[in-house]
């Protein structure tokens, strides 16, 4: 990546570089072959044969049985809102849905408005690693819920849930499945003929494809109805001018996903790994959230006690590092990320976590050089911070600092 | 990526009187650790004179709190106590040439535990009755508890009504939902249902071609409507010249340099479009000078 950009990149969970054979892939169709795929011409005929090429790729990536059941949309969001509004459309006398407290806003927003407008919405705890129970997800499964929607890998410490084999209990009890895979495709292997997933999401843009392109796997005989009516793309399942270059990028993105899959496995992990033990052997009062035994290979989420997330983004920003952080400040809003504060994880350390998200464009001098710039920061910030004493965290923090307000 | 200035970013890379002072006389803490933000304000006090001879801070934060502290320390050091009580947030953000809208707690954050560690240097104790919700209007920086507070208070029933008591939704107005949905949860309180009306914008008031004093007048109006919301933040804003589509205003007060400033200019070309019917352009004085 050094190569390509200043600076080190250890943010591929919010959005990756794109592919360079990616961006080779999609050029021509802007200019040379612009067509409408709609088009009876050859400019239009062209496109709609690299349209299906593209198709097949993203088919062979997921493991999808039938290559119609891969309908292109705009983004994950839409794929997600497509997903669970069709299950509610199709069975209007089902008004309950199941998913977890830790799912991505595309999903937690569009259920809270669900749930203003009648929906009984069941939200699965997570446990202190971020892990489900699935007895109490079995319990909940009833003729009365319309779609069950769980992420397959989450965003923020890429904790992997087990959803194929929640489909299968979904499936045995006569109810839909959707998994906001946006995080796991290309970085696991999927096969999905082999699942009882009956839709899933993906965004281009996590896997080097770019922005704007996302994919709405439908398994065949699915009931549905689309978000989007108009003009008969996707078979009437997503109206709208397709976006022909990014579709096509998108393809090149998911073969070349398929062919480093091991290296997502091998390589990164290995990265990842390092960058870990690095950080954790050299800063005291600090851990890894989630379930470090059952992951995405290119994630590490750390949390840093008694600093906040913003000030350590900042400062590594200034050395040229790009990471994220589940602190309040960084998104605006006044409390810590969802996640964090479901798994339990106190405020004091809930405001500290950093997000690393690796790809196969980092290397191992970047992964030391970040072990190396990492302790300084964080000695800078407690020095500043009133929960840190000399040489470690004052005596019972949240007594000896106890603000006028809370 | 926030949109920090210099100066904050300069105050948070090397923030100014770092660490807790020795022989402290007056400490003032104050924070909430769920929204990340705790700041302890150390202060040396000279007991004849009441100046502040040393000033600390130790703070738990984001970029703008820490800058924010560090500017508070460096204002208040040599004022005596009664002078360094009157430093408000709106000086604190000033000092640091603004503070994005969703930052600008960080500043009360500063005033308030100068208000502490004064009460505490005094053995008074300090009450804080400020309780912040989450962020409703990005445009004028307004969160939910102050909406939900001042609609209880006015018995406001509408979003126009909100609008003219709390400035939040008065900008771009795409919080305008979340502001229906605390109507909603409000007035449900008192058994009212929120009445929203049409979702059309109201049509524009559509007349007769104006005579240039009418005219004037109107935007003279519009502009007097608006000035009690700015004076409320220490700002101001007064008519200049109006010439063919161009209205000429002058920004006075907090809002020079305030970085909302060009939001609140295009806050008042939306009401000066919508009461005349035409599209006008208000633009700051300085822009004449550089037309003219």
């Amino acid at each position: 990546m050094t190569t390509l950009t200043q600076g080190i990149y250890f943010d591929n969970n919010a959005t990756t570089m794109v592919a360079p054979e990616v961006v080779a892939a999609m050029l021509p169709y802007f200019t040379e072959q612009f067509g409408n795929p709609s088009s009876i011409h050859q400019f239009g005929n062209r496109v709609g044969v690299a349209i299906k090429q593209a198709r097949a790729q993203v088919q062979a990536l997921l493991g999808a049985e039938h290559d119609s059941e891969i309908v292109f949309t705009s983004c994950g969001t839409e794929s997600d809102s497509t997903a669970i509004l069709s299950a509610i459309r199709t069975q209007p006398e089902r008004r309950e849905i199941i998913t977890t407290v830790v799912e991505h806003p595309a999903i937690l927003a569009l259920c809270e408005q669900l749930e203003k407008e009648g929906y009984t919405i069941h939200r699965l705890p997570v446990d202190g690693k971020g892990r489900l129970d699935l007895h109490a997800y079995q319990a909940l499964l009833s003729e009365r819920v319309a779609i069950v929607s769980v992420m397959w890998a989450n965003n923020e410490t890429g904790t992997l849930f087990p959803v194929e084999e929640m489909a299968e209990l979904a499936k045995s009890a006569g109810v839909l499945f959707h998994t906001d895979a946006v995080q796991a495709v290309g970085k696991l292997p999927i096969d999905l003929k082999r699942t009882a997933i009956d839709m899933l999401s993906l965004s281009g843009h996590k896997l080097h494809a770019p922005k704007g392109i996302g994919v709405l796997y439908l398994r065949r005989n699915t009931r549905f109805r689309p978000l989007l009516r108009g003009g008969h793309q996707e078979r009437g399942r997503r109206a709208g001018t397709e976006n022909s270059a990014a579709i096509i990028a998108l393809g090149k993105a998911c073969e070349m996903a398929l062919e480093h899959l091991e290296q997502e496995q091998t390589q990164v992990r290995t990265l990842r790994d390092r960058l870990e033990q690095g950080i954790l052997a050299a800063v005291p009062n600090s851990f890894v959230t989630g379930d470090p035994d059952n992951r995405l290979p290119n994630t590490s989420n750390i949390a840093f006690e008694y600093i906040e997330g913003e000030s350590i983004l900042l400062l590594l920003n200034k050395l040229g590092i790009a990471a994220s952080s589940g602190s309040a400040c960084t998104s605006g809003s006044l409390e810590p990320s969802h996640v964090m504060r479901a798994m339990g994880i106190p405020y004091t350390a809930a405001h500290g976590t950093t997000r690393f998200s690796l790809s196969r464009y980092n290397t191992l001098d970047e992964v030391e050089r970040v072990i190396a710039a990492i302790p300084p920061i964080v000695a800078q910030l407690r020095k500043l911070s009133p929960y840190w004493g000399e040489n470690g965290p004052v005596e019972n923090p949240e007594q000896a600092f106890a603000p006028a307000y809370s | 990526m926030w949109d920090y200035s210099d100066k904050v970013q300069e105050h948070f890379f090397s923030p100014r009187n770092a660490g807790a002072v020795q022989d402290a006389n007056a400490v003032g803490d104050i924070g909430s650790l769920s929204c990340g933000d705790a700041l302890r304000l150390t202060l040396k006090v000279d007991p004849a004179s009441e100046v502040i001879l040393e000033a600390g801070f130790q703070t738990f934060g984001c970029g703008s709190a820490i800058a924010s502290s560090s500017a508070l320390t460096e204002i208040i050091k040599g004022m005596t106590l009664d002078q360094a009580l009157l430093v408000s947030n709106q000086d604190i953000a000033d000092y640091l040439d603004g503070l994005p809208p969703e930052k600008m707690h960080c500043s009360v954050m500063g005033r308030e535990a100068l208000q502490a560690a004064v009460a505490n240097y005094r053995g008074e104790e300090w009450k804080d009755d400020h309780e912040e919700g989450a962020m409703v209007c990005k445009c004028f920086a307004v969160d939910s508890k102050l909406v939900e507070n001042t609609i209880r208070s006015n018995n406001l029933t509408t979003v126009e009504e909100v609008v003219n008591y709390t400035k939040a939704g008065g900008g771009c107005s795409a919080c305008h939902e979340g502001v229906e949905e605390i109507l909603t949860r409000v007035l449900a309180e008192s058994g009212q249902t929120f009445a929203p009306g049409s979702a059309a914008t109201a049509p524009a008031p559509a007349r007769g071609k104006l005579t240039n004093l009418e005219r004037i007048r109107r935007i003279e109006n519009v502009i007097e409507s608006i000035r009690p919301n700015l004076k409320r933040d220490h700002g101001d804003v007064e008519l200049v010249d109006v010439d063919g589509k161009n209205v000429y205003v002058n920004m006075k007060g907090a809002c020079v340099g305030c970085q909302m400033a060009s939001v609140t200019l295009e806050g008042i070309q939306e009401r000066i479009v919508e009461d005349l019917g035409e599209f006008v352009r208000v633009l700051p004085v300085a822009a004449k000078r550089l037309n003219g």
